[in-house]
């Protein structure tokens, strides 16, 4: 009894030393978004290139959609707008963008400028649809799968490396899943 | 000699001044730089009352930026806080009630908004960890003082002989 009590101290501190060993290799960055496994929320918007026409949810179509926010403000979207050229000839996965908080004028020069990946982009002046699915900035990534519910909130720039490792398994699940016909 | 004297006092209180001088303006400009500082965002809101008023500045100082690591909102110049303000005054003007906004806020953004944290099963660790850890340590502190006194209580008893020898002593004198 004597000799387990002498210990506890060294126990306690063992312990305590493994959680902030863990502490240091954890990323204060990475949040986990409140939207996963919620369904899209429904909305009215402009498209960006054809501002008189409005879209809405059911207008993403395709079996795994990844809603891509961008803006010509955000510096890191530049960097990543090639790999969104690269993904939009994926048959996989269908590709739409929500222009957020931006201005009109430099958004359309940007798409003509570096080309257009999307299937179309939503036009979201006043940042209304992104603080309905909780963006924070941008470049933010979503993926929604075939019943409407979004599966992953990916915040940063897409490269290769990032593509095969956080959404190429998912995109495996869901395909999986459709596969069963769930 | 007292001429000289008096130019020395002279100099000493003009060094003196000129310390005081230099105290003071590092003094002002301190004060004018943390002034400076304090000016958080500026943004022109009208309330429909004094109490809104109240309660948006109570929210914007309850809830996070999702945005920073540790600001609040009524802190923070990141856009999605700017944002975040005009829709708490937004949420506000329409009548919603607090919980109502903080319902809206935590299904979009998740409980990191909260800088109070709910009180639900994933977090009583953080509600009521530190209170069992006060109550193990208490008991620890009872167990082993009650241990202590038993000992003290042992060697205190004088044994027989040592009685006898004090009682002689006693009797002596």
């Amino acid at each position: 009894m004597k000799s387990i009590i002498r210990f506890i101290p060294l126990i306690l501190f063992v312990l305590l030393g493994v959680l902030l060993y863990r502490g240091l290799f954890l990323n204060p960055q990475a949040m986990p978004s409140a939207m996963i496994g919620k369904p899209l929320p429904d909305f009215t918007m402009p498209m960006l290139k054809a501002t008189q026409k409005q879209v809405g949810r059911d207008d993403l179509k395709g079996n795994i959609v990844l809603l891509n926010v961008w803006a010509t403000w955000c510096i890191q979207c530049k960097y990543e707008h090639p790999y969104l050229l690269n993904i939009s000839r994926n048959p996989r996965v269908k590709l739409y963008g929500l222009n957020f908080t931006d201005e009109h004028s430099s958004a359309i020069q940007w798409l003509k400028e570096y080309k257009d990946p999307y299937v179309f982009s939503i036009f979201d002046e006043q940042g209304a649809l992104g603080l309905d699915i909780g963006v924070f900035g941008a470049p933010e990534t979503f993926v929604i799968d075939h019943t409407g519910i979004i599966r992953k909130r990916f915040a940063g720039p897409i490269n290769d490396m990032i593509w095969k490792k956080e959404f190429l398994p998912l995109i495996e699940v869901i395909e999986a899943e459709m596969a069963q016909g769930a | 000699m007292q001429l000289t004297m008096q130019a020395n006092i002279n100099n000493t209180a003009l060094s003196l001044l000129r310390f005081l001088r230099l105290v003071l303006s590092v003094l002002l400009l301190s004060v004018l730089w943390s002034a400076n500082a304090a000016a958080g965002p500026v943004e022109t809101f009208k309330f429909k009352d004094e109490a809104t008023k109240l309660r948006f500045q109570v929210l914007s100082k309850e809830l996070r930026c999702p945005k920073c690591q540790n600001q609040n909102l009524a802190d923070s110049n990141a856009k999605i806080a700017v944002d975040l303000r005009k829709n708490l005054y937004n949420l506000l003007q329409e009548g919603q009630t607090d919980q109502e906004i903080i319902d809206f806020m935590v299904y979009r953004y998740g409980d990191f908004v909260l800088y109070r944290p709910q009180l639900k099963k994933q977090t009583y660790i953080l509600w009521f960890g530190p209170l069992a850890i006060l109550l193990s340590f208490a008991v620890g502190v009872v167990f082993v003082l009650r241990r202590r006194t038993k000992i003290k209580d042992n060697e205190l008893d004088l044994s027989s002989k040592e009685q006898a020898n004090l009682d002689d002593i006693l009797n002596k004198k």
